[in-house]
Order: structure tokens, then C-alpha cells, then sequence
């Protein structure tokens, strides 16, 4: 039983049905934005500061002590920034695309547990609910690039397409180890059943999840959607002010979001000693961002068709491996000391992955049958 | 239908709805979208208002509203933009797109095998392993036909 649904039967005792239906909901919703709104600063602020020691420099360092108040100063630039809509575009498209970027994300929050106990619902179909809701903000995005009226804005839109298409397989072939495993898709049960993390008993589906769904976050390297040295900056072209502001929102959303999905699925969600819940939750998704920005750091970008073998020739069949090896481990093993199938497990990944960047090696990206 | 859900929470609290009138774990789960269609409602309503902000503002005067026609031009890295944008091209990832329709179809179609696979034992196991090789004849086809190619 959830915190809200307690809430809710209390609330039950004394007021009207409907008002106790309807204010936890209320509660929820408003912790839910102000979760996001928070976390997308936080990690605004810490990319910054992080890329730049990578980069050997300062970062934003000058609003607040160690420039912590740069996110809030960003802020209020781009809310005092004039509108900007193309005089050839579509004008009603233009004003649209950046609610449809952002409502998706905001939803997917309904299904992250982010406390023992604290989801704002936890539906028994909760991870297909976020890949379902999760995929319609490549809607949005196509729908900036569309309306604009920009040659540069429409391809990056039909690159951010190809990149889903392709990437939505792995990301949803690499769950499904998980959901094996538990036996159910609620996300509170998928917690309540890591007393082993799962990043240790499969870590070849946690790397395929996590290298999908960067591609899917559009961070680097796969973030050909907004390649600048290519496209300037892709679908975001002809937006300012809070319609851009709504779209970095979005594509930080995103990577909060998909930070958590990661840390609820591989890394045991809100589980941990000694520390409360929430603090656990919170390290792990910090954790999980900061991995993302190493390898923004690191990796260069790739190109398309690059992009594109990668998702089909190579991330496609590790997930399928990965689903069966799973499978049979479930069914036929599933009384054997952990350790053992941990080091079964990171035996196949690192097999499997030596093998598959050997055929790329040889094939320089086009391997053939 | 927010009402509905309404009605129902309420018919079910008043005993007029008992449990019996419904297949276990259907009212709750008829609830819990309520919730999430509540939050659809309030993620629309927050982004607007976001929105609706800087336009507030600028009536207001505050944010600058000077636009001319270079400012609304379409903006190619400083050249005029030649010909038309919104044209019919070949947007090349058209046999990617065929492809993922017939498979994200199939993964759909993976989960519920997934939650009951312990219950489904080897013989579910034999079939996924079966529908896959048919799969797989269809996969290596495109392959070497080259439709995993970018070209």
C-alpha cells in the first residue's frame, strides 16, 4: 500500500469521497513537479561543474557561493528573453511541440518510486506505462522540427525518429530481463525484489538499457539530433526564450527521469543501509548522471550510419542473447548461490561484448552476414 | 471520464458497488489511472502556465516585443534560406521503421510471456525460442538484403 493510498483512506474517515480521492493526487502531483523542477537544476548545475573539470576548467562559478545559483540566474535570462516565432512557420505546430515535449516526462514520474512506499501510483503495468509514455515525446520533438520551417531543424527531427525506432528495441528487449526476474511489472515489486541489485545479476541488459536509453535521451554520444557542428542546433533552432526553456527542461527531464528508470531497475531503487530512502534514491541517480556525463565527456559523436549498425547490428542481438540467457537462468537455476551467477553473468557480458567489438573492428561499422 | 471514476469511488464506498461486482483488483486499477489521467491534466495545465508567463510579461511591457522581418526570417547559419523546406524527400530509414513495426510489435507481445514464465515452465520457453528462429530467418533476410544499411 502506497503513502498516497493511506493518505487517502484517512482522509476517507473525515471528508467528502471525492475530495479525498482527489487531494493526494493534488499532494502527489505538486511533489512530483517540484521533484523534477529541483533535480533538473541540481543536474543543470552539476553537468556544468563536472564537464568543466573534465575539460580542465572552472565552470560557472560566479552567481552564489561556487556559482551554485547559475541554474536559477539561466532562469530568469530566458524568461525575460523576446518570443521569436518564424514568420514562415507553422505557427499553432511551433506553439505546441514544447507541451509535448514536456507532459511526457512530467508523466513518467507517476511510476517512479522515489521513497519506500512513495509513487504517485503504482500501476501493475508500470514499466511498459513508462516506455509507452516515454516515447511520445519524440512526437514533440518532430513537431518543433517540422514547424519551424528549417531545412537544418527538419533533418535533425527525422535523425531524432531513426534513432528511436531503432533504439526503442534494445531498450525493451534489455527490460524484459528484468520483469524474467521478478515475475510482475509493477515498479514498487521490481524494488521490493532486488535484495541483490539486478546491475550484478545481469550487467550485460544494464549495459544495453543504459547505451539505449542515452540514445533515447539523446545525450552523447548519440545526440545527432542537435550535432552543431552539422545541423547548429537541430530541431531548436527557431525557439527562445521559454518555448527553449521548455525544451532544455525536456531533454533534462529526460535524463533525470531515465536516471531514475536506471537506478529502480539495475541499481535497487530506493533500497540501502543505514541511510534513509530517499538519501539512497537520491546518491544513486546522482551517480548514474554523473556516468552520463563522463562519457558526454569522453566519447565523441557518432555518425548516422554509425548510429544506426550499432542499434541493429549489434545492440539488437546482444538483447535477444541477453533475454534467453536470462530466461533459462531463471527457469533452471534459480535456487543457485547468487555469487556464482554473478560471475556466470559478468563471464557472458564481457564474452559477448569482446566478441561483438571484434566483428565491428574487422567490419569497420558494416559487418556483413 | 473523471466523473465516472467519481461515481464509481462513490457507489463503491457506499456499499451501493460491493467488491463482488468486480474482477479482483479492478477498482483500484480503474482509481490509479484516475490518477494518472489527473496528472495529464496538471502537467498540461503547468506547462501552459510556464507558458503563459512570458507572454504576461511582455503585455505587460517588460519582456521586448520588437520583431521585424529579418528577426522572423528562417535562420541557415546566416545565408537566405533557398527553396522550399516543407518538400517530398527520401528520408532513407523507411525499411528501419517496416522493421520496427513487425518487431516492437513482437516485444509488446513478450511481456506478459515474461511475468509467466515461471508458470509457463519449458514448454514457453520452447515456443519463444521457436517463434524467434522464424524471427531471426526474417532478420539475417534483411541483413543481407542490406536493409540495415544507411545509405
Amino acid at each position: 500500500m502506497t503513502l498516497l493510498e493511506q493518505f487517502q483512506l484517512w482522509l476517507a474517515s473525515m471528508w467528502p469521497d471525492w475530495a479525498a480521492y482527489i487531494t493526494p493526487a493534488i499532494v502527489g502531483i505538486l511533489v512530483i513537479i517540484i521533484f523534477v523542477l529541483t533535480m533538473v537544476m541540481v543536474i543543470i548545475y552539476f553537468e556544468r561543474r563536472f564537464m568543466a573539470r573534465f575539460q580542465i576548467r572552472l565552470g560557472p562559478n560566479r552567481c552564489g557561493p561556487e556559482g551554485i545559483l547559475q541554474p536559477i540566474a539561466d532562469a530568469i535570462k530566458v524568461l525575460f528573453k523576446e518570443d521569436i516565432v518564424p514568420a514562415k512557420g507553422d505557427k499553432l505546430v511551433h506553439w505546441i511541440a514544447p507541451i509535448v515535449v514536456f507532459v511526457p516526462i512530467l508523466m513518467i514520474f507517476a511510476v517512479v518510486p522515489i521513497h519506500k512506499g512513495a509513487i504517485l501510483v503504482d500501476l501493475n503495468v508500470g514499466i511498459v506505462y513508462v516506455v509507452a509514455i516515454s516515447s511520445l515525446s519524440t512526437v514533440g520533438i518532430y513537431m518543433a522540427g517540422w514547424a519551424a520551417n528549417n531545412k537544418y531543424a527538419l533533418i535533425s527531427a527525422l535523425r531524432t525518429i531513426a534513432q528511436m525506432v531503432s533504439y526503442e528495441l534494445p531498450v525493451v528487449l534489455s527490460i524484459l530481463g528484468v520483469v524474467l526476474m521478478v515475475g510482475s511489472l509493477s515498479m514498487n515489486q521490481i524494488v521490493d525484489s532486488q535484495s541483490i541489485p539486478f546491475i550484478l545479476l545481469q550487467p550485460l541488459g544494464f549495459i544495453i538499457f543504459f547505451l539505449g536509453t542515452l540514445a533515447e535521451m539523446n545525450r552523447c554520444p548519440f545526440d545527432l539530433l542537435e550535432a552543431e557542428s552539422e545541423i547548429i542546433a537541430g530541431y531548436h533552432i527557431e525557439y527562445s526564450g521559454m518555448k527553449f526553456a521548455l525544451f532544455y527542461l525536456g531533454e533534462y527531464g529526460h535524463a533525470v527521469a531515465y536516471s531514475c528508470i536506471i537506478t529502480t531497475l539495475f541499481l535497487s531503487g530506493w533500497r540501502g543501509p543505514l541511510l534513509p530512502p530517499i538519501i539512497w534514491f537520491l546518491i544513486k541517480i546522482m551517480v548514474v548522471f554523473a556516468l552520463i556525463v563522463w562519457i558526454r565527456s569522453t566519447i565523441p559523436r557518432l555518425r548516422v550510419d554509425q548510429l544506426m549498425a550499432f542499434a541493429w547490428k549489434c545492440m539488437l542481438p546482444m538483447a535477444v542473447i541477453n533475454l534467453f540467457i536470462v530466461a533459462a537462468e531463471v527457469l533452471w537455476l534459480p535456487e543457485v548461490f547468487p555469487w556464482i551467477m554473478i560471475a556466470v553473468n559478468f563471464a557472458f557480458a564481457c564474452a559477448l561484448v569482446l566478441l561483438w567489438s571484434k566483428l565491428f573492428v574487422l567490419g569497420g561499422g558494416r559487418v556483413e552476414v | 471520464m473523471p466523473s465516472d471514476i467519481f461515481a464509481c469511488f462513490f457507489f463503491f464506498r457506499h456499499g451501493i458497488l460491493s467488491p463482488q461486482h468486480f474482477e479482483p483488483g479492478a477498482f483500484t486499477v480503474l482509481a490509479d489511472y484516475g490518477y494518472v489521467g489527473i496528472l495529464l491534466v496538471a502537467a498540461i495545465l503547468f506547462t501552459i502556465l510556464l507558458l503563459l508567463i512570458p507572454l504576461t510579461l511582455s503585455l505587460l511591457g517588460v519582456v521586448p516585443r520588437k520583431s521585424n522581418p529579418v528577426k522572423t526570417s528562417t535562420y541557415e547559419c546566416g545565408l537566405e534560406t533557398i527553396g522550399k523546406t516543407w518538400v517530398q524527400f527520401n528520408f532513407r530509414y523507411y525499411l528501419f521503421a517496416i522493421l520496427f513495426v513487425a518487431l516492437d510489435v513482437l516485444t509488446i507481445f513478450l511481456y506478459p510471456w515474461a511475468v509467466n514464465l515461471r508458470g509457463l515452465g519449458l514448454f514457453g520457453f520452447i515456443a519463444m525460442v521457436a517463434f524467434f528462429i522464424i524471427l531471426l530467418v526474417g532478420y539475417v533476410y534483411a541483413w543481407r538484403k542490406g536493409a540495415l544499411e544507411w545509405k
